[in-house]
């Protein structure tokens, strides 16, 4: 077996060392009628080229993303990411080393750490950031959680137009702690009223910006009016990208912002590993859940990186913790840092412009199609068209032309009528002209039958 | 001695150039480069990437344009490349050397894997393309699921936890759902006093209380003591099996009996299956959930801190409290259900779309490559090999319990006695001698607790070269050679950091020098 180094003659003269006759007495502890006496039922070993076969089988199964002209976006966009940022993180000095416990030989993730925090703090307009969530939904999760502990109140109120899928986390990671959860209506082309719903056991309101639907909003007046009531206001960015273009959530006054920062760096996967983005003010650092990483200097008094603030986490704190997040996104961080510093301040904003342009492009040749409307007055790289048929169908005919056009509102809100005919389409700087192309004429083939 | 060119063939210049301790301008030592921070190096209007133009266009941003300078350093490819590979060279890893860190199972990590991973139908595919295009990767998901039920001999499996303690959360959230569906409000989880600081995280986010139970001398859960705390307002007992002592629980069967006799339900944290896969099955022990972390049994690579996945086995009574989504195996084709069906009981949904994917390919390829032959001989070297290091050391370190071990062994400080070393300083001297420290000052049932897990991946050579030198590091302690253990490390990139400083200021990220 090619990845196990012990020889049958080192076995035996281990177990001489040990003084154990055979292996299996070193399992004496074990319940007898438990220790099992056969292999298990399942294949014997492989080798890695009937390893890779069966692997092969199982891609050529499914189509990629890339191969197709494709549109959905809802979380997860398919962007381009630079050669150089794949090498680096199968790097084995970062691919194979743990959480950095020991700095003094850790400093290559622990710095790469304080890069990664820094530019999410930056980005999202925030003070401080941590070290990674396991996603942007369980991020957001985490921070309805902080919002209660920072403000000791138990009400969370979302608004109907965040991701619904995050919607269900929120709700399942405050399910026993006696939080209500109080969601409004999704909302695709109108404005919401979230103060309606507010009182004095408010906690916080979670927005989304982009919204589900793609819209843009200036959160701006809601935080001022928030916070005048000791309210936090939790803004959740599903596409980092978008904040290259448009007003950081700090700007607008957020005290806590969450996000999804698998645009950059990371590829769709199906869904995971993504890396959750975690920002905040400095007042709250000691409510943070998750790792984070500080300056200090060693004993020469050299520059030097540790992860700091540990009394907040479940190794120390144990029951009392902020949060039981151990492993976290750590590899994907990494993979974010080193594409966001290849694209520094001017790729950011220029990949941010073309996401734009992309997307108003194909919302204009969309918007003149007959049996198309666009939903949307602002968006950045994603938008909600209604269309005069059922959406989940239309998509369905278009697989069978090989085009990926979108995603059918109804997947996420079955039950939910009035959405059935809507549409979320995205565009990136990976979707080209003739992909836009090839979904127009075979879209209103489709709508028109 | 000199060759024939008539130059000094060995390096005593350059040892004694070392001892004299000049100062590089640089410095550098030699490869050991410092690094500055991206910030220092480059600007915003650096970048390593080419972009295609914009045309003008009327955009659609409602007047929202970020108009103030983000700060954000860019780098040209080349810069990028050299100041990731530096930052790189400051770190250990296990392609470097033997990583013991118990817990934590630093096991080799194959390249297959990693190859597979980004096989383009198995990782250029979007989590809510429609179902019929995305059938490999569902098969990927049923047939890991599969091996994963087969190994633990447990009926179902979930696999959306994202990790280890993401797991935790999942069995309990089941067991709180299951309870709660019988109209059996329960308020207490029981864990032991030797439980990884995530259990009892887990069981405060899942709204219990948790109380403590103490280890027998034996280093293993005292089954009188959880008789005795148990009782009709226990939810559950969360017990690692193998234990953080590096011990199996002998009494695992009476344990689970004795919760199931007072209505509640056994949760086993399995960051430690790594022992006995292939040669234990945890449905066979009354488990009624376990996590396996798929980044500690399964070789899915650490990645300095993550990501991993934490797929929880289920029995029959937790299984229809999962939570959404889950695979369906049907005649012709997979589907993936998003929605708790009509009536369901599932307790909902742990996170956005299906799971961590990527660590499922490389799992997956891990246990094909060990087949069920493989896969028991992984539990049995790395149960040898620990008990190769317990058996080797206990002569001259205090083993905290008696043998024999699982996959890791457990010191304490006792050996250290008026030697003036901590457990702190003894690990940072490994470091000097080229190795990463085992686990420190976990478990807390014993002193200055050091776990030490060498995994299978190490060859006898490897193993015996660890061994030499902490026989080595032993003796110096008991000699007296306090120097070598205050200061260190003295050869890593960088001194002892002082950690208490940088907790007391917080500095949390870069800012620009005024
Ligand atoms: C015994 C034990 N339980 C739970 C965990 C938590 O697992 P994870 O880090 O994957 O969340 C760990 C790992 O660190 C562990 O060693």
């Amino acid at each position: 077996m090619r990845y196990l180094p012990l020889s049958s003659d080192d076995r035996q003269a281990m177990l001489h060392k040990i003084g154990a006759e055979n292996i299996n007495e070193l399992f004496i502890d074990v319940p007898d009628n438990a220790l099992l006496k056969g292999l298990i039922d399942l294949p014997k070993h492989m080798t890695e080229m009937e390893v890779e076969q069966n692997f092969q089988a199982y891609s050529a199964a499914s189509v990629p993303a890339g191969n197709v002209p494709f549109f959905v976006g809802a979380g997860a966009y398919r962007h381009h990411v630079p050669a150089s940022v794949d090498y680096q993180i199968q790097r084995g000095e970062f691919l194979t080393a743990y959480t950095p416990y020991q700095p003094e030989i850790s400093q290559g993730t622990l710095q790469a750490l304080f890069e990664f925090q820094s530019q999410v703090a930056q980005i999202t307009g925030m003070e401080v950031a941590n070290a990674s969530m396991y996603d942007g939904s369980t991020a957001c999760g985490e921070a309805a959680l902080m919002a209660c502990r920072v403000t000791r109140k138990k009400r969370i109120v979302i608004s109907g137009n965040l991701h619904p899928q995050y919607i269900d986390v929120v709700k399942t990671m405050t399910k026993f702690t006696d939080n209500i959860v109080v969601v409004d209506d999704p909302t695709v082309n109108k404005s919401e009223n979230l103060l309606d719903q507010i009182d004095e056991s408010t906690a916080c309101v979670i927005v989304q910006n982009p919204d589900f639907f793609g819209n843009l909003t200036d959160f701006t007046a809601l935080a001022d009016q928030l916070h005048q009531r000791k309210i936090l206001l939790v803004v959740v960015t599903t596409e980092i990208v978008a904040l290259g273009a448009i007003k950081s959530p700090g700007e607008m006054g957020a005290d806590i912002v969450v996000g999804e920062g698998q645009s950059i760096g990371n590829g769709l996967n199906f869904g995971g590993p993504y890396v959750g983005l975690f920002a905040t003010r400095q007042q709250y650092i000691r409510q943070m859940p998750g790792r984070i990483c500080g300056q200090t200097t060693d004993a020469d008094g050299k520059r030097g990186f540790v992860l700091t603030l540990s009394t907040r986490e479940q190794h120390i704190r144990r029951e009392k913790a902020t949060s039981n997040i151990c492993t976290n996104a750590g590899l994907c961080t990494l993979a974010f840092t080193i594409h966001m510093t290849l694209l520094g301040e001017k790729g950011y904003r220029h990949l941010a412009k073309l996401n734009h342009s992309n997307a108003v492009k194909m919302a204009d040749k969309l918007k003149a199609l007959d049996g198309v409307e666009l939903l949307n007055d602002t968006f950045f790289n994603e938008f909600t068209v209604r269309l005069n048929k059922n959406a989940a169908q239309v998509v369905e005919q278009l697989v069978e032309l090989d085009i990926i056009a979108g995603l059918p509102v109804s997947r996420l809100y079955p039950h939910n009528d009035d959405l059935k005919n809507d549409l979320i389409i995205a565009v990136t700087e990976t979707t080209s002209e003739d992909d836009m192309d090839m979904m127009i004429s075979e879209l209103k083939e489709v709508l028109s039958c | 001695m000199l060759n024939k060119q008539g130059r000094p063939t060995g390096n005593e210049a350059a040892a004694n150039a070392g001892n004299t301790g000049f100062q590089s301008y640089t410095g550098a030592k030699g490869l050991d480069q410092p690094e500055l921070l991206i910030y220092e190096i480059g600007n915003t209007n650096h970048t390593g990437v080419d972009l295609p133009e914009v045309e003008d266009f009327e955009t659609r941003l409602g007047g929202l344009e970020r108009d103030q300078e983000i700060g954000l350093a860019g780098l040209s490819e080349p810069e990028a490349m050299r100041h990731y590979t530096r930052l790189s060279r400051k770190n250990y890893a296990i392609d470097m050397g033997l990583y013991p860190l118990g817990s934590c199972t630093m096991k080799h990590n194959p390249r297959l894997n990693e190859k597979v991973a980004r096989f383009a139908g198995l990782s250029d595919i979007h989590p809510l393309q429609p179902i019929s295009t995305v059938q490999g990767a569902l098969d990927v998901i049923d047939t890991l699921a599969h091996w994963l039920k087969t190994l633990t001999g447990m009926p179902a499996v979930t696999m959306s936890p994202k990790a280890g303690a993401h797991g935790e959360l999942c069995g309990l959230m089941a067991i709180r759902a299951a309870l709660a569906a019988k109209g059996d409000e329960r308020s207490i989880v029981l864990t032991p006093e030797s439980a990884h600081g995530t259990n009892p995280a887990t069981a405060a986010l899942c709204g219990y209380k948790v109380k403590a139970i103490p280890a027998t001398t034996e280093g293993r859960v005292d089954l009188e003591a959880m008789k005795e705390a148990l009782g009709p307002d226990v939810a559950a007992i969360m017990v690692t099996n193998p234990n953080t002592c590096g011990l199996f629980e002998r009494e695992i069967l009476e344990m689970a009996d004795a919760v199931h006799a007072v209505g509640g339900y056994f949760y086993c944290d399995g960051a430690n299956f790594n022992a006995i896969v292939g040669k234990v099955r945890p449905g066979d022990l009354g488990v009624d959930a376990m996590h396996i972390n798929l980044h500690k049994t399964f070789s899915t690579p650490h990645g300095g801190g993550g990501p991993g996945a934490g797929p929880v086995v289920l029995s029959e009574a937790l299984a229809p409290f999962a939570p959404i989504p889950y695979v369906l195996a049907g005649d012709d084709a997979f589907d993936i259900v998003e929605h708790d069906v009509e009536g369901g009981q599932s307790f909902g949904r742990m996170t956005a779309f299906h799971g961590q994917m990527g660590m499922f390919t490389r799992a997956l390829a891990y246990m094909m490559s060990h087949g069920s032959d493989g896969l028991a001989r992984v539990a049995e070297d790395s149960v040898l090999n620990a008990n190769y290091v317990l058996a080797s050391l206990k002569d001259v370190m205090s083993a905290s319990f008696d043998g024999p071990c699982m996959h890791e062994a457990l010191f304490d400080d006792r050996f250290l006695k008026d030697t003036g070393v901590s457990t702190l300083d003894f690990a940072k001297a490994m470091i000097d001698e080229g190795y990463h420290p085992m686990t420190m000052y976990f478990p807390l049932v014993v002193h200055g607790a050091m776990l030490i897990e060498p995994t299978e991946s190490e060859s006898k050579q490897s193993v015996d070269q660890f061994i030499g030198m902490m026989r080595h590091l032993v003796k110096a302690a008991k000699d007296g050679e306090l120097e070598r253990f205050s200061g260190a490390p003295y050869n890593a990139p960088l001194k002892r950091l002082d950690e208490t400083a940088a907790a007391r200021d917080p500095i949390l990220r870069w800012q620009a020098p005024e």
